[in-house]
């Protein structure tokens, strides 16, 4: 059982940088960005062609920082990829949502919109790729750690915590110590103060765009890392990071954190009863229980 | 090609943009004409297609028992199926609307969301249910004696057809009675709405279950056509996203638009199927995924330059004003 909580706990991470990005978005530009999954997935595809295309075309050296399954060119990889997400949410934004503001759509059509940008960027990862399932390194041996109490875990699993970790308190110091990270506070707080303070929303919004993306899109390479990669895998983390979302209140990063934590935790624990593919039903039914008995999550008022 | 090929070729398409016309009539209820945003729609497909199957199929016996598991077989009739269908997605409506139709619009959408991908894992994983992920198959088709196999899609091609005028007349009547303007009144501004003294959680929950019942119906359809489901059928792709391309193609808040728009689509979605033909070799299997492109691109061009569709809503709400 502690073996489960810890794996919990490396998937929770992951499920937090989707869920911390998504949070972000939706608390300041205020709509239910459904392409934040295919973000991760293809920030997690992006890697994989410069892991095993560009890097190695450039003559980058495979050199792997044993025990951990990966080496130099995923290190590379890794800021690139999540860069170029960024830009890849922020052209969105500039092509469609922004359009869509501009003409005073309703919170709905640019969900429903991002509905279909999520479907764009998967077919055009499946055009890419195809559908089968792909590794960073197929055929690695990944050996786990034996660690006291019966615990194995593989090195990438630590990284990965220590990753999330990383990446988590650099969002923390950003939002509280850099002038753009109070501002973006000041407007998911209170959008119409903020404007009047001066603060220009368009500029918060791009940067808001280029961080929850740049977050997605690491938490695809971490979980391409883990498991493996594949188009639907961003799909079918929607879920989960909507429920993290939720039950840590939209709008709080904090809340989506320990939400994503929660989340991946319950999701892991619940394989010792259910069989594993059911795990996304589970974060279902965490978010439904929730929206039940306290639908503005944890750290919101009562409602 | 021969044209009675052609014929046959036409006449199996028009069935399928008919079916998608009722769903897109469901939705039209449910977006169209209240605002509500389902996108869970292929979880209420799987539903309604799964309890038709269940309800209208034998209990398997024998040799065939040892292949199929089934939770029941009733061998009822083909009407008795849809009906059931409908129901029971009404009620599997009626339990997503509990908990998301007091909160904000999104949540009704993730919550119907996961319940589709919830129901696709059910039936895969769940082997004693309705076959897991082989399915069911031998769907019985209603009037099959009538005529001979291979003009048997005409007769489906006419219940398809009856069914869709008979919901499209059932929602123009709602619509345009006093029940239809409290919904356009919900969707326009709720909060007005409510002070005029309507109670909005029931309104909205009674188009919620109207239309899922009229998803439910289509799903029926959809089984007793292809005569074979499993649950990858029914797919976010094939199940949800295609039908609200439909809607919003042909106009949400309208009807006729729905029909249109199911009918238009379902035109380019096979028409595009014949240019990606073309394509090399190499190129062929990855074909759909082009094709899906193309109508996920055709939604944002829609969404950006016009929301309201081929024919737009239309403005007259009830027969005594001109």
């Amino acid at each position: 059982m502690l073996e489960l909580f810890i794996y919990g706990i490396v998937l929770g991470g992951i499920i937090s940088l989707g869920a911390v990005g998504l949070t972000l978005v939706y608390g300041i530009i205020r709509f239910a960005n459904f392409a934040h999954g295919d973000l991760m997935t293809g920030g997690a595809y992006i890697a994989l062609f410069l892991v095993t295309g560009l890097l190695s075309w450039i003559g980058v050296p495979d050199v792997i920082f044993s025990p951990l399954s990966f080496g130099v060119r995923m290190v590379i990889a890794f800021p690139i990829a999540m860069f170029l997400i960024g830009c890849v949410a922020i052209i969105t934004d500039r092509i469609l949502f922004k359009k869509l503001r501009e003409k005073k759509s309703s919170a709905v059509i640019m969900a429903m919109s991002s509905l279909g940008a999520a479907f764009i960027m998967r077919m055009i990862i499946l055009i890419i790729w195809g559908a089968d399932s792909l590794f960073y390194r197929p055929g690695v041996l990944r050996p786990a750690l034996d660690l006291p109490l019966h615990v194995k875990i593989r090195p990438d699993q630590i990284f990965i915590l220590v990753a999330v970790s990383v990446l988590i308190a650099a969002l923390h110091i950003f939002l509280n110590n850099s002038k753009m990270g109070k501002a973006m506070r000041a407007t998911a707080d209170n959008m119409d103060l903020a404007l009047v303070s001066g603060i220009d929303t368009e500029r918060i919004i791009i940067w808001t765009w280029g961080i929850g993306g740049a977050l997605a899109a690491a938490g695809g390479m971490l979980y391409g890392i883990d498991v493996q990669l594949h188009p639907y895998m961003g799909w079918n983390f929607l879920i989960p990071i909507f429920a993290a979302t939720i039950l840590g209140t939209i709008g709080n990063m904090y809340g989506a954190l320990v939400g994503g934590l929660v989340i991946g935790v319950a999701q892991q624990m619940s394989t010792a009863f259910l069989l594993p593919t059911y795990k996304p039903a589970v974060a279902f039914v965490i978010m439904i229980l929730i929206l039940l008995i306290r639908p503005k999550g944890i750290f919101g008022g009562s409602s | 090609m021969e044209l009675s090929g052609i014929i046959a070729y036409l006449v199996s398409l028009a069935i399928m943009a008919g079916i998608y016309a009722v769903f897109s009539l469901g939705l039209n209820i449910q977006w169209g004409y209240t605002g509500l945003f389902n996108i869970g729609i292929a979880g209420f497909f799987c539903i309604g297609a799964y309890t038709s199957a269940l309800v209208t199929t034998p209990m398997p016996k024998g040799v065939y028992a040892q292949y199929v598991h089934q939770l029941f077989g009733l061998n009822m009739p083909f009407i008795v199926g849809l009906l059931a269908a409908a129901v029971m997605c009404g009620l599997i409506a009626y339990l997503i609307g509990i908990p998301t139709l007091r909160l904000g619009e999104d949540y009704l959408a993730i919550a119907t969301l996961g319940i589709a991908e919830a129901f696709r894992l059910v039936f895969n994983n769940e082997p004693w249910l309705a076959n897991g992920p082989r399915g069911l198959m031998g769907l019985p088709q209603p009037f099959q004696n009538l005529v001979e196999p291979r003009n048997y899609n005409y007769v489906y091609l006419v219940i398809v057809i009856l069914v869709m005028i008979g919901v499209y007349i059932a929602i123009e009547k709602g619509i345009r009675s006093p029940w239809g303007r409290v919904l356009r009144a919900i969707r326009e501004d709720e909060i007005s709405a409510a002070m005029s003294g309507k109670d909005i959680f029931h309104f909205k929950m009674q188009s919620l279950v109207f239309g899922s019942m009229v998803m439910g119906l289509a799903g029926a359809l959809y089984a007793h056509y292809t005569k074979a489901i499993s649950p990858n059928v029914f797919t976010p792709l094939y199940g949800t996203f295609i039908i609200w391309v439909m809607l919003m193609a042909g106009g949400s808040g309208n009807n006729k638009g729905a029909i249109v728009g199911a009918y238009v689509i379902w035109g380019i979605w096979i028409g595009t199927k014949f240019a990606t033909d073309l394509l090399p070799y190499t190129l062929k299997a990855r074909a759909p995924y082009i094709r899906f492109l193309l109508i996920g691109i055709l939604l944002e061009i829609i969404l950006l330059y016009r929301p309201q569709g081929l024919l737009g809503e239309e403005k007259r709400v009830s027969k005594w004003i001109e």
